[in-house]
Parts: C-alpha cells; structure tokens; sequence
C-alpha cells in the first residue's frame, strides 16, 4: 500500500490539487489574486514534491510503472505549468472563471502523467484522452472571441479522429500479438503487414498529436485562436508529454521492427522541417508564427528520434526542457504584450525595444534559443538532435536539418529585426510587469542560459536513460 | 596559465557594462577591458617565449582540458600554439581600436558596446579552442552580435546586409557541423569512444573515403566565413553596412576565423582530403583574387573599395592553404594577420573620414590631406599596405604566399600563382587611383572647416600602424611565432607525399 502512494505521488498530488480547487470552488473564496496565489503556490509544492521519495517499480498489472526518468519527465511537466500559471497571471486576474481553468488544466497534467507511466496501450489510451479533452474546452476560455470557440471545435474534432486513428491501431495490435502489455508486444511484435499497419495508424495517431506533417493542419488556427495560456501549453506541455511516450514506445515496444520505422521518420522528419519552415515564414501573426515554428521544432526533434536509442532519448528530454524555456520566453512575452494591448501582429512590434528593452531582451533570448544559437540552450539541444540524428550515419537527414536550420533562422530573426530595427512611430507603449510574469520570464532566462552551459543535465539524463535502455522494463 | 582569462576578460567587462550609466562610464569600462585583454594577450607572448626558448616542443602550450559533456566526450579543451597566439595578439589589437575609434558612439552606447565586446569572447574562444565543439560553439557565438550591430548601428541597407550576413554565416557553420559530426562519428579510439579531441583526431587516421566526404562540408563551411568564392557576396554588403567597429571586427576578426578553420580543422584533419581538393581550393581562391581585384576597380564608395579587396586579399590566404607547401601556408598564416591589421586600419581611416564629410563616395571627397593631415596619412598607410609596399605587412605576406605558391611544382599551379601575382598590379591601380582622388586634388569648399583626427583616433591608428610596420621591418617575429604551428600540419601533410 505504501508503495501505491510513493510511486502514484505525483498523480495524487495533482488529484488532491484538484479536489482543493473544487472545495474552493463550492465554498467562497475572496478574490481572484488571493486564488491565483493560491493555485501558484500549490503548483509550486507539487514541483517540488517531484523531488522527493522518489521509488522505481509497477502498479496493478504492469498498467502503471514508474523509473527515474518517468519522474524526470513529469517534473519538466510540473514546472512547465507553473511557469505557465505565472505567465497567465495578467490575463487570469480579471477572468470569471479562473478555478475551472485551472482544473480542466490539472485535469489534463494528471492524464498526461498517466500516459507517461502507462504500460499497457489502454492505459496509454486513457490518459492520452483525459489529457485533450478538457484541452478543448480550456481553448474556448477566450469567452467572448469567436476564434477561440472555433479553435476549441477544431482541436476536439482532430482529437477524436487521431484518438480514432489510435484505437483502429490498438485494437489491430490487440488481435494480432494478443496483449496490450508493452512488454508482450514488444516480444510478439513482427514485420507482419497487419502490424506494421497498426503501427502505422499508431504512428499517425501520435504525429496528430505532437503536428508532423502531414497531420498538422489543426495546428496553426488551434494555436491562433486559443488563450495565449492554452497556446503555451499546448505548443509546450501537452506535445513534450506525447513525445516522452512517443519515444519510449518506439525505442522499447516497437524496438523489433526499428529498420521500418526508421524510413518512416525519416521521410516524416524532413517533410516536418521543410513545410514548417516554409509556413513559418510566411506568418503575420505571431501565435501562427509560433505554431508552425513549433512544428519545425517537431521536426528537428524527429531527427534526434532517429537516432540510437540512448543518444535519442537523452536528446529528445533534454531538448523538450530547453524548449520548455525558450517557447514559454517567447510565449511569456506574447501572452502580456497581448493582455494588455490585444497586439498580436508582428508589425505590432516594430521598435518594441525602445519602449520595452527588458522584454525585448527577453523575447529576443527566447528566439534565439529556438533557433539555436549559441551560447543559449538552444544550441545544445539542437546540436545533441542532429548529432544523434547522425549517429545512423545519415548524413543526407543531417544535411538537409542543419540547412534548415538556416531558414528557421531567418524567420526567428525577422522577429528580432522588427524588435531592434524597424523604425515605428507607434511602438507597443511600456507594459507593466506584475510580479509573477516576471518571476516566470526570468525563471525562463535562467532556463535557457544554464541548461545548455552547464552540463550536469544532460549527463543526469543521459545516465538515467541509459538504465531505461538496458532494462526498458523493471521486474522483466 | 590560465589561458581561459582570454574568454573570462571580455565576459567580466560585458557584466560591468551592463551596471554602466551613460556613455562615458561605458566606454571606459570598454577600453579597461580591451586593454586588459591586450595585456594578456601579451603575458600569453612572453611566456610562450620563455617556454619555447626554454625547450619545451609540444604541440600545444598551456592546455588545459575539463570534461563538459561526459556523454558524448565533449570536453572544454583549450591550449594555444603560435598561429592561435597571433591570431589572439590580432584580435587583441583589433578590439582596443574598435573601441577606440567608437569613443563617440552616443546611439545605444551601452548595448553597443556589450555586443562589441562580447564579439571578442567569440573570436578568443575559438583561437584556444581545441575541442572541436567548443570551437563551432564559439565560431557560432558570433553571429548574432554582428547581426545586431550592422542592423542597428549601421547605414544604408543595413538591415538587409545584416540579415544576409548572418544568413550566410549560419549557412556557413551547417556546413562545418555537418563536417565536424562527420569526423566525430568516423573517430575511435580502441574503447568505440568517438571524440571531438583536435589533437586526438590528428593522431588518428580518418579513411581516404571519409576524408573526401566530409572535407567540402568543413572547408566550405568555414570558407563562407573568409569569402571563398562563391559564398564571398556577404562580404561587401556586410562590411560597407557596418558601424566603423563592426567593419574592423568583421573584415579583421571574423573573416580569420575562417581561414584559421580551414587551416586547423578541415586541412591538418583531413589532409588526404586536402591534397585531393587542392585544384578546386586553388581554383576558386584565383577566381577570388582575381575577381575581387577587378570588382574593386568599379566601386565608387570607400567602404566597398575596401571590402572588395578584402575578398581578393583573403584569396591569398586560401591559396596559400591549397598550394599546401610550407612556405605558402606560413604565407597564409602571416596574410591572415597583416590583412586583419591593415583592413581594420583601412575601416578606421574610412570611419574617420565619414564621421567628418558625411560621405564615403571617391567622386565627392578631394584634397583631404590639406585639412585633415593624419587621418589621411593614415588612410594612405593601409592602402600602401593593402598593395604590398615593402617595409609594410603586406608585401611579406603577399611575398611569402607568392614564394611558397612557386614552390609547388605543378604547371597549373605556377599558373595560378602568375595570376594572382598580376592581380598585385590592379590592386596598386585601384588604391592608388582611391587614395589619389580622396586626399590629394582640391579641397572642396565643404570640407576646409574639418577637424583632424582626435587623440582617441590617432591612438588607435598609430596602434595599428605600430603592428604593421613592426611585422613589415622585422617579420621574423611573427614567422619564429607561427613556424611551429604550421610545421604541425605540414607534418602531417608532407607525411603523404
């Protein structure tokens, strides 16, 4: 019994989180400030709580299992949606509903920290479900925006249909190996047609959710008309989740058939970079901008996954977090520059920097972190991609990444030049920073100078991946 | 020693400067710093002196090694040989001008001259890099600096130039991570380890076949940097955009780190490589003399003048490399120093001149000399420089890259090096023609109230002009420095033939 409560700590922190929010919301509560306090201050606890009693083992049948790197994954998660909380704190204040907000947010981590743990393909399933379908309706908190109801309608439908995709895939799987155990598909898997194309409609399942292309297409309008909180979490949060199980199901349940899923994600991987990019540039609108930007982020990370599986799954945690930091620098900005002015054009921030240098910096150094450039984070997570992506000896798939690494530069730096360069009469006026956004901006900062210079994190993953790669399950 | 107060220097002054107030705080801060990092730069001579004359012959001096990232045997990895030591003492000598001559920056001074000086961490760190990471991550650390300050402080098309600066540059460093990832993988070394280790890649031998493929990537790649024909076009854009500064740093600095790349990395790495491309390295270097030659005949502006010819001067360098003879790539080595030093003189003469009449084209200056004697005693310094007057540092680099070019026997090679000597003749026409139209002749009405150049400038010119005519009068001072380094890699070059 004490073990049920030590390996489901995080899962049960996040429940008693929400069940706090709910008696709150029955009682009365006196303001949303004292709420938002609130709800930061437990999120910060359930942060740190990831810390702490840390045990590796399984629970009911193998459903549900817990590793280092399992609590790793779900406390980059953690301080995802803190920093996102923080972020919002400008937009929530005046909110009427800030407590449903925020349960239908938990409501979706739980179910993603149930995805990461999951061992069994229903399990998975099921915590892949609770984990978009209060998404959805967190995407029309925008109240009175049509867009937001648009986006909202849009992301359910392209839910439901990968999550259709998804089942047709398992309960292929199912009658094919008999067991969705991933450990008895992994020894029952082949290169039977009938496999490989459930893998394939699982394949596609997953590229929905995390926007490869050719499944991208919800992404931008989704991102475009959500809350700018709902938009940071979904380019961020929600897709890091699906690409920690991503990974680990590829490199450990599908391992047997890794030489067909390879030419997969090799394709997938240049058609994501090349139209992400292409997309990328073309964008007015600086959510649009982010989300096909994030889709070429995507790509990227699939070149990692093609790589050897202990080199991959270090790359692909370590660039999740960095990205985590760089996408919530870009998104923290956007999210209070669009509180406070609604602006959300590029044009809108000509001269941005005469008005706003400290968050000019700021979004600057995000930027430039998401184009890689030395000496953020960025780099490294990009460098350590690629260099996995080569450890195949693929050095075409290099090619082509590094290059386009090139062309997501310029767009980045169209940014930057609209921020330094453009001159503008009507530059964005001086925001004010409350306190927590700005605890948050330079959490992100700190983020993205420290995690790639100082080297301690990758090591720490890479020494818990390589346990995970020798033993993909423990007690087998 | 602790070589890495090279890189720490620069970052404290970058600190400092961020608590600075206004500009006068700030470019004190700046010029304390840039002369701190030219007293190390000369401890670092001195004692690499002492160690040399004392006897001690490794390859490296004061290496010091720490593990970064154990994972992938990355380590920060950092030592020096005389060809790094001159490309510091350059750099060092570069960045107290660049300050110098920026003394009245009043736009955004503060951020200015952070990115400035930030740019030198760039430049340091990828001279006494010896891990291969390190070195790209340096090499890469610069970009953004230049492209913030062509696109802010610059004029004309400047956020254009800046935009496809940077562009080209990044196209530049994928090139060389494609390379340098090629040679990582293809390194072992008994336990399957792979490493970015310079000095443990040099001692093993990367196959032919490997060698062949990865070679383009790397040399391209850094030869972006340093205007390999075809990739030259950012050059001109780049450097006439630029602030004064930037255009020293970008033309005397950062086109080295190219050639400083193609040397150290993709040649004395993958010398059969090299051997095997030599013909197309030579090729492209003569089409870069050449041409850049007769490009600079038909520019009208100042600065263009002086980055077109840096495109043919930098062809030297990459001559000197492919013809692969001692005495050529001790020439490249030396023209690689004599360039930076007289381009960023040229830039600061050009600088001066600007700041004061407002326009830098040929056909609107005249009889400058009357007015404003130093800077144009300066201005007609560099250009002497620039066509290899003896006593000058040109002329010893260009000599020493022509003699050794001569010594490679092949009939197409003397060719090239016929060619690119002739090149030497247009260069003498369009410096002179230059020189003659902007400071001799009459002095328009405009100009006779014009002030000559301030204590700070002549500073940082007589600085400049010391390092010339010191290389130019006595330049076995710089070839004792350099001869070591370069004999490591012709060893490893001579050992094929």
């Amino acid at each position: 019994m004490t073990d049920f409560f030590i390996l489901m700590k995080q899962e049960l922190i996040i429940m008693v989180i929400i069940f706090i929010l709910l008696a709150i919301k029955i009682g009365r509560y006196r303001s949303n400030e004292w709420l938002l306090d609130m709800v930061n201050l437990l999120l910060l606890v359930n942060f740190a709580a990831g810390f702490f009693f840390n045990k590796e083992g399984m629970l009911f049948n193998d459903m549900f299992r817990t590793t280092s790197l399992i609590v790793l994954e779900k406390n980059i998660l953690s301080l995802g949606i803190l920093i996102i909380s923080l972020q919002s704190y400008s937009w929530l204040k005046n909110h009427k509903h800030v407590l449903e907000f925020y349960i239908l947010l938990l409501s979706t981590l739980l179910g993603m920290f149930f995805m990461i743990s999951s061992g069994n393909l229903l399990m998975f399933y099921l915590g892949l479900e609770l984990s978009t379908i209060p998404l959805a309706a967190a995407a029309n908190f925008d109240l009175q925006k049509k867009k937001s109801s648009e986006a909202a309608m849009k992301l359910i439908i392209s839910s439901a249909f990968s999550s259709g995709l998804l089942l047709f895939g398992i309960s292929l799987i199912y009658g094919t190996t008999g067991t969705l155990t991933f450990t008895g598909i992994t020894t029952h898997i082949t290169h039977d047609p009938l496999q490989l194309f459930a893998f394939i409609l699982l394949l596609a399942g997953f590229a929905f959710k995390i926007s490869v292309v050719p499944f991208h297409l919800w992404t931008a309008d989704v991102y475009e008309g959500s809350p700018v909180a709902v938009t940071s979490y979904l380019s961020v949060i929600s897709k890091g989740a699906v690409l920690f199980v991503f990974v680990s199901v590829l490199y450990t349940v599908f391992k047997p058939i890794s030489d067909s899923w390879y030419n997969m994600l090799f394709l997938l991987s240049v058609l994501t970079i090349i139209i992400g990019n292409l997309f990328a540039i073309r964008q007015t609108n600086i959510k649009r901008f982010l989300a096909f930007s994030s889709i070429a982020q995507v790509g990227f990370i699939l070149v990692g996954i093609t790589g050897t599986s202990q080199l991959g799954t270090t790359s692909v945690i370590y660039f999740v977090l960095i990205y985590l930091f760089s996408n919530l620098a870009a998104f923290g900005v956007v999210s209070l520059v669009s509180a406070a002015t609604g602006k959300e054009d590029i044009n809108d921030y000509k001269n941005f920097y005469q008005t706003n240098p400290v968050l000019s910096w700021v979004l600057a150094i995000g930027l430039f972190s998401l184009a890689g450039v030395p000496p953020t984070a960025g780099f490294f997570g990009k460098f350590f991609l690629l260099m996995s992506g080569a450890g195949q000896g693929n050095y075409f798939l290099i090619t082509i990444a590094a290059l386009n690494m090139v062309i997501s530069f310029y767009y980045y730096l169209r940014i930057v030049k609209a921020i330094f360069m453009d001159a503008n009469d009507h530059p964005i006026e001086k925001l004010a920073i409350p306190g927590f956004p700005k605890i948050a901006l330079y959490m992100c900062v700190a983020g993205i100078v420290l995690t790639g210079l100082v080297s301690y994190l990758y090591d720490h993953i890479h020494s818990l991946t390589q346990v995970a790669d020798t033993v993909p399950f423990i007690g087998k | 020693m602790f070589l890495s107060s090279l890189i720490i220097a620069p970052l404290i002054t970058c600190v400092i400067i961020l608590f600075c107030r206004g500009l006068k705080q700030v470019r004190i801060i700046s010029l304390a710093g840039a002369i701190v990092q030219m007293i190390l730069a000369f401890i670092f001579l001195i004692q690499y002196w002492k160690e040399r004359s004392s006897g001690n012959t490794s390859a490296m001096l004061f290496e010091s090694d720490h593990t970064w990232f154990a994972a992938l045997n990355i380590h920060y990895h950092i030592g020096i040989d005389g060809i790094s030591l001159a490309m510091i003492l350059l750099t060092a000598f570069v960045v107290i001008a660049g300050v110098l001559v920026s003394w009245t920056m009043e736009k955004l001074s503060k951020e200015f001259f952070f990115l400035l000086l930030f740019l030198s961490v760039g430049a340091y760190g990828f001279f006494i890099s010896l891990d291969l990471f390190t070195l790209f991550f340096f090499l890469e650390v610069a970009v953004i600096p230049k492209f913030l300050l062509i696109g802010i402080w610059g004029s004309g098309k400047k956020e254009y130039s800046a935009m496809k600066l940077a562009l080209m540059l990044m196209g530049g460093s994928a090139l060389v991570f494609v390379g340098l990832a090629g040679l990582y993988f293809n390194t072992a070394n008994g336990n399957g380890a792979h490493t970015f280790d310079l000095l443990q890649i040099a001692q093993m031998h990367i196959p032919a076949n490997v060698q062949k493929i990865f070679f383009p990537f790397a040399f391209v790649g850094f030869g972006i940097f340093t205007a390999l024909f075809p990739f030259h076009t950012w050059v001109p854009d780049g450097h006439s955009s630029a602030p004064t500064a930037a255009s020293m740093f970008l033309a005397g600095i950062s086109m080295k780190l190219g050639g400083y790349g193609c040397l150290r990395v993709a040649t004395f790495l993958m010398p059969d490589a090299a051997h095997a491309y030599a013909p197309v390295i030579i090729l492209l270097a003569t089409i870069a003399i050449i041409y850049g030659a007769f490009a600079t005949m038909m520019q009208t502006d100042l600065k263009y003048i002086n980055a077109y010819s840096s495109v043919s001067h930098c062809g030297f360098v990459l001559l000197g490399i492919g013809m692969l003879t001692r005495t050529s790539i001790n020439g490249a080595v030396l023209q690689m120093v004599s360039h930076g030093l007289m381009t960023a003189l040229f830039f600061a003469a050009i600088g001066m001149i600007y700041s004061r009449t407002h326009t830098r084209l040929v056909a609107q200056l005249g009889g400058l000399l009357k007015v404003t004697p130093f800077i144009s005693t300066v201005f007609v310094i560099a250009g002497l420089c620039s066509l290899g007057l003896p006593g000058l540092s040109g002329f010893v680099a260009e000599m020493t890259v022509f003699m050794g070019s001569w010594q490679n026997p092949d009939k197409l090679y003397r060719l090239a090096t016929i060619l690119a000597c002739a090149s030497i003749v247009v260069t003498a026409v369009y410096i002179l023609r230059a020189a003659g139209k902007t400071v001799m002749g009459p002095l328009s009405n405009a100009y006779d109230k014009l002030t000559d150049a301030t204590w700070n400038e002549k500073i940082a010119a007589g600085l400049l002009i010391v390092a010339i005519v010191i290389i130019g009068v006595a330049p076995f001072l710089l070839y004792d420095l350099v001869k070591p380094g370069t004999e490591l890699i012709m060893n490893k070059i001579l050992i094929l033939k």
